[in-house]
């Protein structure tokens, strides 16, 4: 049930990332696929962080242009490493999550543009635009889905059983 | 120790992860010639999700303009007005379809004029990554669309096709970071290569210091990169620095708009550079104020 909810979940900030891309642009930065890894890793754990980094960076990569397993590399690196980080820190209040999001961000960035400078495959330009802005807005549309998921019927039972799997 | 166990087996399972990671890295810096499989395999699959998503989307749309938005005015005015607003809409839907077929029209007209064999389609999805100027189209393989094929539209070039799948193709917009064309100055026939810079605007590399070029002039595709055919509109100059090197600092705005692309024309003539002369000065016309 989790596996098939947080493989709708990638499916659909897939798809809803590649359908809002031609009318936003992509200038924002904002990686939902991201977004989904990252909650999941807090909500689930390290091990489900790092397989729904994985496959999602890979699909993600497989759906770009660019090199397939740099995003899923920098995925799994951030879902896992999230997923730690909700396992020792209390992470339910607003600021401690927008903290979280925003560096899984900073993070991610780090990594995906770093594989690619240390390859020498592609020219990111001037980084810390591209890392700084994209970092506070996936950290605020991060903030919203949680809000929205636990607005949701049910949400108590899932933070317990949650809460259960992590440790 | 039970949870050691579990720290320990979910900390192998990380190592195993990267490690493929790495592999699969490697693999493909190593190899750069052709699409790799998995590529192409999954993207002809999620293409395909891509494709019922914006169906999906057309049809909410069509939901709501059609009867969610007109029942709810309904609701509010009376018969009179009900009338007014039903043909309101059915104007508005008039002038969408004739938009629409200003929009074919011009493609046609450019099909005639280019002397090109081009296949029309329309764009489905853009880019899954941010990082990526891309957008994926509902023509493939199978409508005789290949890797490295120009994509044109109307109002000039869009890119080229890089991931070709039975049904659809992913194609890379000329603003990617990493994409090029061969350029020239249409007034001076200074030449170039325009490149990509990853936002709004392109580059206009190596134009000597010495070559004539001004705010205004329109940059077309020169044809020596052998992918976009001679004389189609990239842009438009806008601003010219000395860099102090030998060459020029230049940026041009691309002709086309992004961001409400919906119809292009992938070119499917082997030779591009066949494409007529002269083509390049009756759409430049067509595009000064």
């Amino acid at each position: 049930m989790k596996v098939a909810g947080l493989v709708l979940a990638t499916a659909l900030a897939l798809a809803v990332q590649s359908s809002i891309g031609r009318y936003v642009g992509s200038a924002a930065g904002l990686d939902l696929v991201l977004i989904v890894v990252v909650y999941s890793a807090l909500t689930f754990g390290p091990v489900s962080g790092l397989l729904s980094g994985t496959i999602a960076g890979l699909v993600q990569d497989a759906m770009s242009t660019g090199i397939i397993g740099v995003g899923g590399l920098a995925k799994t690196v951030v879902g896992f490493a999230i997923g730690i980080v909700g396992t020792q820190f209390i992470v339910e209040h607003p600021l401690p999550r927008f903290v979280v999001f925003f560096g899984a961000s900073l993070l991610h960035a780090v990594l995906f543009i770093g594989v690619y400078a240390v390859l020498g495959a592609r020219d990111f330009g001037d980084p810390y635009r591209r890392i700084a802005l994209p970092a506070a807005i996936n950290a605020m549309v991060g903030l919203l889905v949680f809000k929205v998921v636990d607005s949701l019927p049910g949400a108590e039972e899932r933070r317990h059983a949650s809460t259960r799997m992590r440790r | 120790m039970a949870l050691v166990n579990l720290r320990l087996r979910s900390g192998y399972l990380f190592l195993a992860l990267m490690f493929g990671h790495i592999i699969l890295i490697s693999a493909q810096v190593n190899s750069q010639q052709g699409v790799p499989v998995l590529e192409s395999v999954i993207f002809g699959l999620f293409s395909e999700v891509q494709r019922g998503t914006a169906s999906g989307i057309t049809g909410v749309q069509r939901l709501w303009n059609g009867y969610v938005w007109l029942r709810g005015v309904r609701a509010e005015n009376e018969q009179l007005k009900q009338q007014l607003e039903a043909t309101m809409v059915e104007l508005q839907q008039q002038r969408t379809l004739a938009e629409r077929s200003h929009r074919l029209e011009r493609l046609l007209d450019l099909r005639e004029r280019a002397s090109l064999t081009t296949a029309a389609a329309e764009v489905i999805a853009s880019a899954a990554t941010p990082e990526f100027q891309s957008v994926s189209i509902d023509k493939g393989e199978d409508d005789g669309v290949g890797r490295d094929m120009a994509v044109i539209a109307a109002d000039g070039v869009v890119g080229r096709v890089v991931i070709p799948s039975a049904r659809n193709a992913k194609v890379q917009l000329i603003i990617d970071r990493n994409a090029a064309a061969g350029a020239i100055i249409e007034r001076s026939r200074a030449q170039g290569v325009a490149v990509g810079t990853g936002e709004r605007l392109l580059r206009l590399e190596y134009v000597s210091e010495v070559a004539d070029v001004a705010e205004g002039d329109v940059v077309v595709s020169s044809g020596l990169d052998r992918i976009y055919p001679k004389g189609f509109v990239i842009g438009r100059v806008t601003k010219v620095d000395p860099s102090g090197t030998a060459y020029r600092s230049i940026l041009v705005e691309p002709a086309v708009d992004f961001t409400s692309l919906e119809d292009v024309l992938v070119v499917l003539t082997p030779n591009p550079q066949r494409a007529a002369e002269g083509f390049s000065s009756a759409v430049s016309k067509e595009k000064r104020p």
